[in-house]
């Protein structure tokens, strides 16, 4: 696993790799891959023939296509196209929902399938990767428990020059049933998040976690998860500023520190984000039986939900509320929140409310992400960033930050970033700083 | 005024579960009312509820191991609210592995009925889960409107068939139509009976039997001299009486039907400590 990542960084550190017709292939190749156009198990010698390169393929035996579906899964419960890319460290599917709210990843090494074969670049280079309708993949995968029964073999593979995904089961009594699925090309999908950066970390079995979470209705949108003094956690659902507070039922659920295998939060936090996405990775966590890590931050910081194993590697990135409500006795308890953000952003900052860098294009990416409903991709003028931050400083209750700022898209929650003065400064800096990124395309960053 | 009561024991705790469980099928909300003895759920006959009324009485002792209450004055010991019954089922859903729940009245936000559910756990502290239902409390010149029924006067009383069977009719009866009658007689026969332009359909149960009631006064003559093989029916919207059925998880040690001809179908059912009374209006 650790050659394969380092790898990987030597991949994307080379960002402009050789475009052009056939010839050696400028990247590097692990010696692993099973060259298809050699026809044998010799050590790549780099040299391919573009339209020659050796298409996808993947096998998945006996227990893992199981756990295959159940990723599958998991992921379909965040969006509705499934992306998937074959590379040297593995096969990655990930999925983004329509908000740009949550993100997930399964990566499933090399070592995890009898047989894989990445596939070499195209003739630009490019590795191949692809997007699919989540609901026909989901439809190959839906019934988990026929999956185990009867399915003894699942094969992906893709061949560059046809259209077509090819994913096909081999099940008992000889039946095969091989899917022909049609793919769209598409950009590269990475969130930008980085584990190390966060403060707070709570490690538990997903056991405990599921345990935890099946007292909230199945249809609770978002929960907040606390941590106390004393290292007590919390997990309370969320009620929306809107809703009347006197017909909404608040359950709030208390775990000891001793449930978790670890508990590192520095400071008191409330963090609160969507329970529907998070319940779809619990569900393969359990099934999994791996220890579940959350790390997290200030409240509208993503959090990281990830579950390691050699075979595989999964990360669910949910963007949390920056909610000054939610957090405001977080601050007043403690104002260490401020010290942790970047002076340049929030030096001249005197309102008491969180404020999180809303997600911009970097100058540097030549690309703009596609606007988004949720992120407002454009930067407000000056005039009315000047409004919003003088209408939020004459409201002395915590209103609706939406209302603070002219133009808005209403009410969606995990969009409510605030854009007072940190937009001023932002103005003034050529670049905003990435590490504000929740999420972007085109970008490096580990998965 | 307070309210706090404790429950410890896991057959209880499911008892009353169910309990609930019935009420949250019956009614969207409801006035619980609490004395130092009872617990009583009610539902009275507004047109918001399609004029269906409910009479539900608990005794707290079969419930709960604790029980303690203090009413808004002396002389007026007890407590009205109203609330959401399905709220407090879905905060007892998940509690039933529990090793105590405490049922308490707060003051969060709002005035809130408090579910705390301590539930074992693998660490050495318990994990507790707390549930706060919002209600509303009843003052007490609104007292009034929430008394008993009374049994009215009917013209035939009878047992009902096995509940678990009339559900299963009256449910594919709702498929084909929006109203249903009920008619039974004096000889222990009851009919269900649909009509809608495409099709009739009528299920006969006969040997039900017709609960002795001894009531004095004129209703009484009038029940004896009754030809015990004319029916009294009554037609009712479907969906009401299909909720009724649904929410039976258990089958009642007793369950009889009062009809009123032409005017209000009343049901009775008793399970174990549980007294449930429950009106139906007779469609126009």
């Amino acid at each position: 696993m650790g050659r394969g990542r380092r790898f990987a960084r030597e991949v994307l550190e080379e960002p402009g790799v050789a475009a052009g017709a056939a010839g050696p292939c400028s990247r590097p190749h692990t010696p692993r891959l099973h060259c298809a156009a050699a026809g044998k198990k010799t050590a790549c010698t780099g040299r391919h023939e573009a339209s020659g390169c050796a298409a996808m393929k993947c096998v998945v035996v006996g227990g893992n296509v199981k756990v295959l579906g159940k990723a599958v899964h998991a992921l379909s419960r965040i969006g509705d196209e499934l992306y998937l890319e074959p590379t040297e460290n593995g096969l990655s599917l990930r999925a983004v929902n329509s908000s740009r709210s949550a993100y997930a990843c399964f990566l499933f090494a090399p070592l995890f399938f009898q047989l894989y074969e990445a596939g070499g670049p195209d003739a630009h280079g490019e590795l191949f990767r692809c997007k699919i309708l989540m609901k026909t993949f989901l439809a190959i995968f839906r019934s988990l428990p026929s999956l185990e029964k009867t399915v003894s073999k699942c094969l992906i593979s893709l061949n560059p020059r046809a259209s077509r995904l090819v994913v096909q089961l081999h099940c008992k009594y000889g039946v095969t049933k091989t899917h022909n699925l049609s793919f769209q090309e598409c950009e590269l999908l990475q969130a930008i998040f980085d584990k190390q950066l966060c403060t707070s970390t709570l490690c538990a079995s997903a056991r405990v976690l599921v345990d935890a979470v099946v007292h909230f209705p199945v249809t609770l949108a978002e929960v907040t998860l606390g941590v106390g003094p004393s290292g007590k956690v919390s997990l309370r659902n969320y009620v929306d500023e809107e809703t009347e507070p006197s017909k909404t039922m608040v359950t709030e659920l208390c775990l000891s520190e001793d449930e978790f295998q670890d508990v590192r939060v520095p400071q008191e936090t409330q963090i609160t984000f969507c329970l529907k996405e998070f319940r779809g990775l619990l569900s393969f966590a359990e099934s999994s039986n791996l220890p579940l890590s959350i790390h997290f931050d200030t409240p509208g910081r993503p959090a990281v939900f990830s579950l390691e194993d050699p075979l595989l590697e999964v990360h669910l990135v949910l963007a949390t509320l920056a909610d000054s409500s939610a957090s405001s006795q977080a601050q007043t308890a403690n104002g260490a929140c401020h010290k942790r953000v970047p002076d340049e952003d929030f030096a001249a900052d005197d309102l008491e409310s969180y404020m999180i860098a809303m997600e911009t294009t970097t100058g540097d990416e030549g690309a703009e992400p596609p606007p988004s409903p949720t992120f407002p991709m454009r930067c407000p003028s000056p005039a009315t960033a000047l409004e919003a931050e003088r209408s939020t400083l004459d409201s002395d209750k915590d209103e609706d930050e939406d209302g603070a700022v002219p133009g808005t898209p209403p009410q969606k929650k995990f969009r409510s970033l605030f854009f007072g003065s940190v937009l001023i400064q932002a103005q003034a800096r050529a670049h905003p700083t990435p590490s504000q990124e929740v999420l972007a395309e085109d970008s490096e960053g580990e998965c | 005024m307070r309210f706090r009561a404790k429950i410890l024991d896991v057959a209880c705790l499911n008892h009353f579960t169910r309990v609930i469980n019935t009420i949250a099928k019956l009614a969207k909300t409801c006035t619980l009312r609490l004395t130092p003895d009872k617990l009583y759920f009610i539902l009275t006959d507004k047109v918001a509820n399609g004029g269906v009324s409910m009479w539900c009485e608990l005794s707290q002792g079969n419930f709960f191991d604790e029980f303690q209450m203090e009413g808004v004055a002396a002389e007026h010991n007890e407590i009205y609210l109203e609330l959401t019954p399905e709220n407090l089922s879905r905060a007892l859903k998940t509690a039933q592995n529990a090793k105590t729940v405490k049922i308490k009245l707060t003051n969060k936000h709002c005035p809130c009925l408090t579910v705390a559910v301590e539930l074992p756990s693998l660490a050495s502290s318990s994990r507790i889960v707390t549930h706060d239902i919002p209600v509303a409390v009843i003052p007490r010149r609104l007292w009034n409107d929430f008394k008993e029924p009374s049994v009215p006067d009917f013209d035939v009383s009878i047992y009902l068939p096995v509940l678990k069977t009339m559900k299963s009719v009256v449910e594919r009866m709702k498929n084909l139509s929006n109203s249903i009658v009920i008619e039974a007689n004096l000889n222990g026969e009851m009919n269900l009976k649909i009509e809608t332009d495409l099709v009739s359909v009528t299920t006969h149960f006969k040997d039900l039997g017709n609960p002795p009631w001894v009531s004095d006064g004129d209703s009484q003559n009038s029940t004896q001299d009754r030809d015990p093989e004319t029916m009294a029916e009554a037609r009712v919207d479907i969906k009401k009486l299909q909720q009724l059925l649904a929410g039976q998880q258990v089958n009642p040690t007793k369950a009889l039907c009062n009809i009123v001809s032409k005017r209000i179908v009343h049901f009775i059912l008793l399970h174990e400590d549980v007294y449930l009374q429950y009106f139906i209006p007779a469609l126009a």
